[in-house]
């Protein structure tokens, strides 16, 4: 029952990107088109999952055992973009078409301020394992979703023919607005 | 003072492992790629426009050294393009025939009868869906400019209501063809000068109605070229792209609806 709050908080109530505007720049960048929009989800669900359990490791194998838990944001960027790099190769060997799909979006989050938000979070709430790794796997879910929602609106959006001033950027910016004004409505809905 | 030491040995050693382990791993478990293949797509112009039926120029690239496929389905690239590839790959193939795209319709707003007001979507597919689209012609150009959009070099503009493309600028990757609902688009070799501006088979009586610079189906240009490449479909007339460019520049003067038109 806990994994599961612990996942509906992630994606719904305290969403990364609707509620706490963590990796505004790929939810800009990469909601054109919702093909690419899966990509990028898969890539995002991926490289969190991964990062929280390498940087839950370090944490509590290096960096608390000799009392610098200060320099976590360093070393958290550090580690999750080595570790994403070795992925990549690892990918590029062995599942070509996986890579193929995700490695475009790979290097564009290795350092994305939602991977390490979630690294952070996990640290500061002191979660175990397990629950560093779900929350991050949940974490990566509520993304997807919203890139996903996003793109879905924003492909529906390139056929209207909105007023001069609105088109664009400024148009989606509104939307974003919208969207998160939407999820708000999560707020208080699970308390964890 | 031991605290920055710490801290920056360990950061430090931090870096070094990550280091030391990526560069092993890297060269352990590299993919080795055919040289050729990069060698050719360097060769292809690089537009990526899927004109050769390929997902792109390196999936081209790919095709060509791995799967033998033919080295002359570059459009854009022309001559130049299958001369280097050939180069690469010790072959030789003749360059295609260059071609540029045609939108067979001249009916602009001031041309063709307006039959409804369309406040829709602004794509020309969901307007041929509603009811046919806004003009009383069947057989013309919408103008919500979705061949356009498709066009990744800007040669297609909207002018008065109607798709006009620019020869200088077209490439003829063929992208644009398949987003006309009404299958107005097709692909001329450059060769052809001559080109028919009109899809409509309808009856003259009908088409002179609904448009004024439809092909009446009068039959004078095709008499006076003497059938060569030129040929009626029902009320169209219509230039037979796979015979010589049409050699009688005066059809144009002489058809009386000005639907034939001369490019430079």
């Amino acid at each position: 029952m806990h994994y599961i709050l612990l996942v509906v908080a992630a994606v719904f109530v305290n969403n990364f990107v609707l509620s706490q505007f963590l990796g505004i720049c790929p939810f800009l960048g990469v909601s054109r088109k919702i093909k690419t929009a899966m990509g990028m989800s898969g890539a995002v669900i991926f490289v969190m999952t991964a990062a929280s359990a390498v940087t839950w490791v370090l944490q509590h194998l290096v960096l608390i055992p000799l009392g610098i838990g200060y320099m976590q944001t360093i070393a958290f960027i550090l580690v999750i973009a080595a570790f994403v790099q070795l992925l990549d190769i690892l990918m590029k060997r062995f599942v070509p078409p996986l890579h193929a799909a995700l490695g475009i979006f790979l290097p564009l989050i290795t350092t994305n301020c939602a991977v390490l938000g979630v690294a952070v979070l996990n640290a500061r709430k002191d979660s175990n394992f397990l629950e560093s790794v779900v929350y991050g796997f949940a974490a990566g879910l509520g993304f997807a979703l919203a890139l996903l929602i996003f793109a879905g609106l924003r492909e529906r959006l390139d056929h209207a023919y909105p007023p001069k001033a609105f088109r664009g950027i400024a148009l989606a910016l509104v939307t974003a607005g919208l969207l998160s004004l939407a999820f708000m409505g999560f707020s208080g809905l699970v308390k964890i | 003072m031991y605290e920055i030491l710490v801290t920056t040995l360990a950061i430090a050693a931090i870096g070094l492992v990550c280091g030391i382990a990526l560069a092993i791993i890297a060269k352990k478990f590299a993919v080795k790629e055919n040289p050729t293949v990069s060698a050719v797509e360097q060769a292809l112009p690089g537009a990526n426009c899927g004109g050769c039926g390929f997902a792109g120029c390196a999936a081209y690239a790919k095709a060509i050294v791995e799967d033998g496929s033919p080295i002359n389905l570059c459009g854009p690239g022309g001559a130049q393009t299958v001369e280097a590839v050939g180069q690469i790959m010790g072959q030789e193939a003749e360059a295609p025939e260059p071609v540029m795209a045609f939108i067979k319709c001249g009916g602009d707003r001031g041309a063709a009868k307006r039959r409804s007001q369309y406040n829709g979507v602004t794509d020309c597919g969901a307007a041929h869906v509603v009811a046919g689209g806004w003009k009383e012609c069947q057989y013309g150009c919408l103008g919500f400019g979705s061949c356009a959009r498709a066009c990744e070099y800007g040669a297609i503009a909207i002018h008065n209501g109607l798709a006009i493309v620019d020869p200088a600028l077209c490439v003829g990757c063929g992208m644009c063809v398949t987003r006309c609902p009404r299958n107005l688009i097709e692909m001329v070799p450059v060769s052809h000068k001559i080109h028919v501006r009109c899809s409509s088979p309808e009856k003259g009586a009908i088409v002179r109605k609904l448009c004024s610079k439809g092909c009446i189906g009068c039959s004078m240009c095709v008499k006076m070229e003497g059938g060569v490449s030129m040929f009626m479909d029902r009320s169209l007339a219509r230039v037979d792209y796979s015979k010589l460019p049409v050699a009688e520049p005066g059809v144009v003067a002489k058809c009386p609806v000005k639907c034939i038109i001369e490019h430079d």
